[in-house]
């Protein structure tokens, strides 16, 4: 437990650790509540102009003449641009990075100039007096296209019978191979080897707000002010910064309440930094919201994976080795400025992951296709790499005839063998794995969920029971992006400042994306100053304003923007303990800070009123010595060094019921044991488990974006595109185990993206675990009805 | 040109009168027209019920009727059920137990769980997943919105 190792308060004083632990409601959710939250599309402007695109109806397409003419004699048309005018105004952009060796991308501009690579890339720009003009003179543009050959399916793309890009040779985006030298005899020394191939259907974030940008140039001081819906406002400054050459101190970029982010609002998107163009283009803000369709075909998408993995163990159960060979589907272009090689990377650097085997062989490519983009969402890699592990792990426990939970026993890194390097080269502070699965089966009651499921496949009900172990890498320091040449902070920043009336103002560069990164931030500041929790007010998303930092993205926000609060929170109280000496004429150490008082450290009797003390500070300096000054606003950064990413663990099972006559998985309950550190708010860390597993579910069971064979996207609406509704979702059952890291004196680890990570793999095994009567096995996902329909048709017809 | 008529309707308690394209949804002419940005926009389409609104005391969605459709009407949105602490219970115990996060959906989520308080005030758990089916949350995984709405329902019955 991380609660006696924090001391917030100096030692002999009687006090606990605050708010920290707490489940303090989120201040700034009460806005929320009232609808009188500022999304982009509530700003209103003067002289607001709006922006619709016109996109390519065609996977892959010369454009061979835009006709503007009579677009622009719509009423309301301000003017429509093509790439060629946009470009004038935005370069082109390349996203590789130097740490991901061999990965290339083509050149990739704002509006595509001459070629369309995917159905839904803009060709054009249309801004009008509003947006539904805009949208009618899009429909008025006249174009002409030759088709050009598509390239859909991943293995045609790797083959290379077309090539997308001339100029790069082949369809190879990045490929990266690992080989520990063991793994050819550690499979021909094994008393059993499994192999199976599984698939991960290619789905996106669906975010409710559709992405959002207002741009508003200021042509008499060549400045940009951007309100964007984004998790990473000092990334963005740089990039609007230098693709548009207007200098970075003139660019200011915004984020005020963002309807939901999982990594979908932290990339480059193309019809954004139009936007931003268009608004220096005609000196007037301009405004895009991308609406649901254009969602689908222009945010990022992520998964489509097809792995073959195989898995070497002793009869003992002792896995030997993991061999793994990944390809997975990317659009046409590498996505700017963090790669689309992550994700694959991922896969390679923690498949395997929970276990201690020593051999371990991966092979990965990333091809191009002429589909939408995909790039980082929620989970980045985990859920396939969690999901294969954990699937080919309960099926070699299957061939052994050995309890799932008992394989996972005999084969998870011991909770004392930290620090540890696990094959893949990456590198475990601590991690507790035994004592979350110890936890995990004692939470759900595993063995009566086994008699019960027995019990009832006598009566023909199919019940199954899926574990899925994880490890998760949150807390990421440069090695993630920086190393690479990216311009993205892994560093972030926090200053406090003590009010006049004794109220405390927190700046942070991590964003809040209704995390409830602020409502922490409360809570560590409120903390380390001494302070009532409603004295504190939280400021994030501005890059006037706060200090300079990467945002929200990598499970980073609470371990290295809360140890920042934390450190600037320590910082401000030694500050306010030096005015108070001065103004008691008292030794420093003799007094303390409770209750927004400074009191006596020993008797804890008030001696001064932080209000008291502010008035004095700011308004009658004159009446403290000389000297003195004081320095009631403080700043200070953090930056995980020691780890390239503090790994958190963790496990999860799902409990499901299949109706083998429709192929219905009914989803019967979910638990989760999550070991992230230190919990700062255990209601709100619950809460982004929760919605975390609900977004894997929907990975494992609704979601896909589906093509036909011309990259048409088949299903992009919401009515097609099956997310997870209220009624089919589970209760689910959280539990922590809590290993601070100390790497930093908070001891938080992230834990945004762990129910994603661990879910798909859970609910699948759960399935197959159903099925395992019938003789059958899915390993396709989405698991949808006529999918394991299918898988049982297969089985009896193997019978 | 486009076609425009003349509308007078009360929206929250207040009556308004306008000339609107006839082509603008509801929601559209709430946001735009009277700068009620509460309800929200998420599909467009009638599946998210981000932006949905009380007409004449029944929930619609705001994005699947007409603002001339609404002439004549008693229209309800965020705002004036806030205002009117009509929603103040409900509020309480979604901000207690942290049933929103981003907060995108939460009108709209407001008023189709008002609307199951005010017709089935002993609704159970399964009533209440199956009454908010057709509000889509990305961000909770539901269950603390259904726990909030028992919450409001046990402590009224």
């Amino acid at each position: 437990m991380g609660k006696a190792e924090l001391p917030l308060h100096a030692p002999g004083t009687q006090l606990d650790r605050g708010y920290i632990g707490q489940s303090v409601p989120r201040p700034n959710a009460q806005r929320l509540l009232q609808g009188r939250g500022a999304f982009i599309d509530d700003l209103r402007f003067p002289r607001l102009a709006h922006a619709a695109f016109f996109r390519s109806p065609y996977a892959h397409a010369r454009i061979k003449k835009l006709d503007f003419s009579i677009a622009l004699k719509q009423p309301g048309v301000i003017g429509i641009f093509d790439g060629r005018a946009v470009a004038e105004y935005c370069t082109p952009w390349v996203a590789v990075l130097a740490h991901l060796k061999g990965i290339k991308s083509p050149p990739q501009h704002a509006i595509a100039i001459e070629r369309a690579c995917w159905q839904g890339e803009a060709c054009a720009a249309v801004v009008a007096e509003s947006r539904s003009q805009a949208e009618d003179a899009v429909g008025l543009i006249e174009a002409e296209w030759e088709e050009l050959p598509v390239v859909v399916d991943m293995e045609a793309s790797l083959r290379g019978d077309v090539v997308i890009h001339e100029e790069l040779k082949d369809n190879v985006c990045f490929r990266r191979e690992l080989d520990t030298e063991g793994v050819a005899g550690a499979f021909s020394g094994a008393d059993l080897v499994v192999e199976d191939t599984f698939h991960f259907g290619r789905h996106t974030g669906a975010c409710l707000e559709g992405r959002a940008i207002l741009a508003d140039y200021n042509a008499g001081e060549h400045s940009l002010t951007v309100y964007h819906a984004t998790q990473a406002p000092h990334m963005m400054q740089d990039i609007f910064s230098r693709h548009l050459n207007i200098p970075e101190a003139n660019v200011r970029v915004i984020a005020k309440d963002v309807g939901g982010s999982f990594g979908i609002k932290v990339h480059v998107y193309p019809d954004e930094m139009a936007t931003a163009a268009l608004s220096v283009m005609l000196r007037r803000p301009v405004k895009f919201v991308a609406d649901r369709l254009e969602s689908f075909l222009s945010d990022i998408h992520c998964r489509e994976h097809r792995v073959r993995v195989r898995l070497a163990c002793m009869k003992s159960g002792e896995i030997l080795a993991f061999d793994l060979d990944d390809l997975t589907a990317l659009g046409p272009y590498s996505v700017y400025p963090r790669t689309s090689g992550i994700e694959g990377n991922q896969v390679v650097n923690l498949t395997g992951g929970p276990y201690k085997h020593r051999e371990y062989r991966a092979r990965m490519h990333a091809v191009f296709t002429n589909k939408n983009v995909t790039c980082q969402y929620r989970a980045v890699g985990h859920p396939i790499a969690v999901a294969l592990t954990e699937g080919i792990v309960d099926l070699a426990a299957q061939k052994l005839g050995m309890d799932p939970a008992e394989f996972r026993r005999r084969n998870l890194i011991a909770d004392d063998a930290y620090p540890y390097t696990f094959p893949s080269g990456i590198k475990f502070e601590k991690l507790s794995h035994h004592q979350c699965l110890d936890k995990l089966l004692d939470l759900m009651g595993y063995q009566k969920l086994r008699q019960e499921q027995d019990r009832l496949r006598r009566d023909r009900i199919y019940r199954g029971i899926g574990l899925a172990a994880m490890i998760e890498v949150t807390n990421p320091s440069p090695a993630f992006y920086g190393v690479g040449g990216a311009r993205i902070s892994a560093q972030d920043g926090a200053t406090l400042r003590l009010e006049p009336t004794g109220m405390v103002t927190v700046m942070c560069s991590v964003t809040e994306q209704g995390q409830g990164t602020e409502g922490i931030f409360a809570q560590i500041a409120a903390s380390a100053v001494g302070v009532s929790i409603e004295k504190v007010r939280v400021i994030t998303g501005d890059t006037g304003v706060t200090p300079y930092g990467g945002g929200t993205w990598a499970s980073r926000g609470a371990g290295i923007g809360g140890e920042a609060v934390l450190q600037a929170g320590r910082a401000l109280r030694a500050n306010i303990l030096e005015v108070a000496a001065a103004t008691l004429k008292l030794e420093r150490g003799l007094l303390d800070i409770v209750d927004n008082s400074v009191v006596d450290r020993l008797t804890l009797e008030t001696r001064m009123p932080l209000a008291e003390l502010g008035r004095v500070a700011y308004f009658r300096p004159d009446t403290l010595p000389p000297e003195f000054q004081s320095e009631l606003t403080v700043t200070r950064h953090y930056t995980p060094r020691q780890y390239a990413f503090t790994f958190t663990n963790g496990i999860q099972a799902s409990l499901v019921e299949v109706d083998p006559d429709t192929g219905f998985v009914k989803l019967l309950k979910h638990w989760c044991v999550e070991d992230s550190g230190t919990v700062v708010n255990p209601m709100l860390v619950d809460e982004q488990i929760r919605g975390g597993v609900v977004q894997g579910i929907g990975a494992a069971l609704y979601e896909e974006c589906l093509y036909g064979p011309d990259g048409q996207l088949l299903n992009g609406n919401l009515a097609d595109y099956l997310v997870p509704m209220a009624p089919e979702m589970p209760d689910i059952v959280c539990a922590h185990v809590e290993t601070p890291t100390r790497q930093s004196q908070l001891g938080a680890k992230g834990v945004g993206e762990a129910g994603t990570a661990g879910a798909p793999a859970a609910v699948m095994n759960a399935i197959n675990d159903a099925l395992a009567p019938l003789g059958a096995r899915v390993t396709r996902m989405p698991f949808t009805p006529e999918r394991i329909l299918d898988g049982i048709a297969r089985a009896r017809t193997r019978a | 040109m486009e076609q425009a008529l003349d509308i007078t309707l009360t929206v929250n308690g207040t009556a308004v009168s306008r000339r609107v394209a006839a082509r603008q949804h509801l929601v559209d002419f709430l946001r735009e027209e009277l700068g009620l940005t509460g309800s929200h926009i998420g599909c467009e389409h009638g599946v998210c019920g981000a932006c949905t609104l009380r007409v004449d005391g029944e929930i619609v969605r705001g994005c699947l009727m007409l603002a001339v459709q609404a002439n004549g009407c008693r229209v309800d949105t965020i705002e004036g059920l806030s205002d009117s602490k009509e929603l103040a219970p409900l509020q309480k115990a979604f901000h207690e137990r942290n049933a929103l996060q981003c907060g995108f959906c939460t009108p709209g989520m407001l008023m189709a769980a008002q609307d199951l308080l005010k017709h089935h005030p002993k609704a159970g758990r399964e009533e209440i997943r199956l009454h908010i089916s057709g509000n889509y949350c990305r961000c909770t995984g539901y269950q603390a919105i259904v726990d909030a709405i028992e919450e409001v329902m046990h402590g009224k019955g």
